[in-house]
């Protein structure tokens, strides 16, 4: 399998030495060039699960394997996207998706590399242009270049258009799908956006919180571009909401209970 | 346009003010000198070197007690800021030296130095070393997570991470450092010449005042104000406002 999640446990250690668990037991197998949407309520950790595959966090039980090889710390092999850019603003856009190539390769090669990745995501006019002078979305778009230019295995994207407007969300949907059929990339992408993970991904598994865990895991066999008002994308849709809704419910329970108890 | 009408007018003001207690003769002419008699002192200050071989002195300790605090500060705060046993252990104390005024080190440093120069530049290096540690060590705390996380994944690590990542992360921080810094041993300095045998423009003051003479104290005294403004305003703030507004930190 091309990167396999196997029997990963998270645990956080508290002050106390009691530790909170976020989750246990995770399963899960990713074929290449996929692209798969973990979808789920806030607290179910599918954003840690997402950092132990990038190597931020470190695995408590289990293990995580890309191509067979246990990962053990964050590397160049896996990109990453964050919600916020995560640009580096005394860098021009061409020097930050330079960044992750110094020192490999040739001069020239490596801009060569930032140029195609540049009109890619179509901001060769911006080379120049320190990041703040751009909008949240075009921000997020070097951002993405700078992932890919590297050229890593797989690319982890967490919430990456969850701080954008409505529209410019769309616009990036419609260019990561370009992106992704254009660089054969596997994605693993993490959402709390139903509609979002089904207008994207080959496939989406739904996790649950408190504990976190895999729910359900469902292949999203419908032809690009996926209209939001197909029936078969409103009848997936309508199949995730049931499930979630149980899961946000508990949450809320919780957290009321959480309330009443003070 | 209008701003330096504004500044100047209020100068006028101030001046006439001053002219009219003088010709009140509220105070004795030898406490209180008229403007004109000080601008008098200024010039011929100036006109027979006097005032410039002392700025030059001064401009010597103050360069030489600014770098090595800067130095100093730099190392005391990147290990602060970078180590967190260092931290607990010294960094309370960090915050009690930089509170000591600095003309508490003159006695200090007179006694282990005499009136030497040096005295002066130690006086200088301790004005400045604890302030500019301060701000280098919230440079390294507030280098954001999320930059260094997305350097990680990057492959970028350990020395480079602090060379790529956190250094320039921290410039902004480090420039008010040095604007804080510049203006604590610039004090420290006057507080230093002050007390020692010269030469320099603290000692300067204390030599006229030593001769009654008061115009020349009222000179030395503007001379030491407008070069605090002028070197704060024309170099360090004017840096680190540029500074801000190339990381983007202030709306241009």
């Amino acid at each position: 399998m091309f990167l396999s999640i196997d029997q990963v446990g998270k645990t956080f250690n508290g002050k106390g030495g009691d530790g909170f668990e976020v989750f246990s037991g995770i399963d899960l197998n990713i074929e290449e060039n996929q692209f798969v949407s973990l979808l789920g309520p806030s607290g179910c950790g599918k954003s840690t699960l997402l950092s132990m595959v990038a190597g931020l966090e470190d695995v408590t039980t289990g293990s995580i394997r890309l191509e067979g090889e246990e990962i053990r710390k964050a590397g160049p092999d896996r990109g990453m996207v964050f919600q916020q850019p995560s640009l580096f603003p005394w860098l021009n856009v061409k020097e930050n998706v330079l960044f992750p190539l110094k020192r490999h390769g040739s001069k020239k090669e490596a801009e060569e590399r930032v140029d195609r990745f540049l009109q890619m995501v179509h901001l060769s006019r911006f080379k120049e242009n320190y990041t703040h002078e751009l909008s949240g979305g075009m921000q997020q778009r070097v951002a993405i270049a700078r992932a890919l230019a590297m050229d890593p295995k797989v690319l982890l994207m967490d919430e990456p258009f969850g701080a954008l407007d409505e529209q410019t969300r769309h616009i990036l949907h419609e260019e990561l799908m370009k992106i992704w059929q254009e660089t054969q990339k596997t994605i693993l992408f993490v959402t709390h956006s139903i509609q979002e993970a089904i207008k994207l991904s080959d496939r989406v598994v739904v996790m649950g919180t408190r504990p976190g865990r895999i729910i359900a895991d469902f292949a999203v066999d419908l032809p690009r571009p996926r209209k939001r008002d197909d029936e078969r994308v409103i009848d997936l849709e309508r199949k995730v909401m049931d499930l979630l809704e149980g899961e946000i419910n508990k949450v809320l329970k919780e957290e009321l209970h959480h309330e009443a108890s003070y | 346009m209008k701003l330096a009408i504004k500044r100047i007018g209020f100068l006028v003001v101030v001046l006439g003010l001053w002219q009219l207690v003088y010709s009140l003769g509220v105070f004795e002419d030898i406490v209180f000198p008229s403007p004109i008699k000080v601008g008098v002192a200024l010039y011929e200050g100036f006109a027979d070197g006097d005032f410039i071989k002392a700025l030059g002195a001064s401009f010597r300790h103050l360069f030489m007690g600014l770098s090595l605090a800067i130095l100093f500060g730099t190392v005391i705060g990147v290990l602060l800021g970078k180590s967190k046993q260092a931290d607990e252990t010294a960094g309370m104390y960090l915050i009690a030296l930089q509170s000591i005024p600095s003309i508490v080190w003159v006695p200090l440093a007179i006694m282990l130095f005499g009136f030497s120069e040096f005295a002066v530049v130690f006086v200088v290096v301790l004005g400045g070393t604890f302030v500019m540690a301060l701000n280098v060590r919230t440079a390294i705390y507030s280098v954001p997570p999320h930059l260094v996380r997305a350097a990680r994944t990057m492959g970028t690590n350990g020395i480079p991470l602090f060379f790529r990542v956190e250094v320039p992360s921290s410039i902004p921080y480090f420039m008010t450092g040095l604007r804080l810094a510049w203006a604590f041993s610039w004090r420290a300095l006057m507080a230093g010449e002050l007390l020692s045998n010269g030469p320099g423009l603290g000692y300067s003051l204390r030599y006229a005042q030593d001769y009654a003479r008061m115009d020349q104290v009222i000179a030395i005294i503007i001379i030491i104000g407008v070069i605090g403004a002028v070197v704060d305003q024309v170099v360090f703030s004017k840096l680190e406002r540029n500074v801000r507004k190339r990381w983007g930190l202030l709306k241009s």
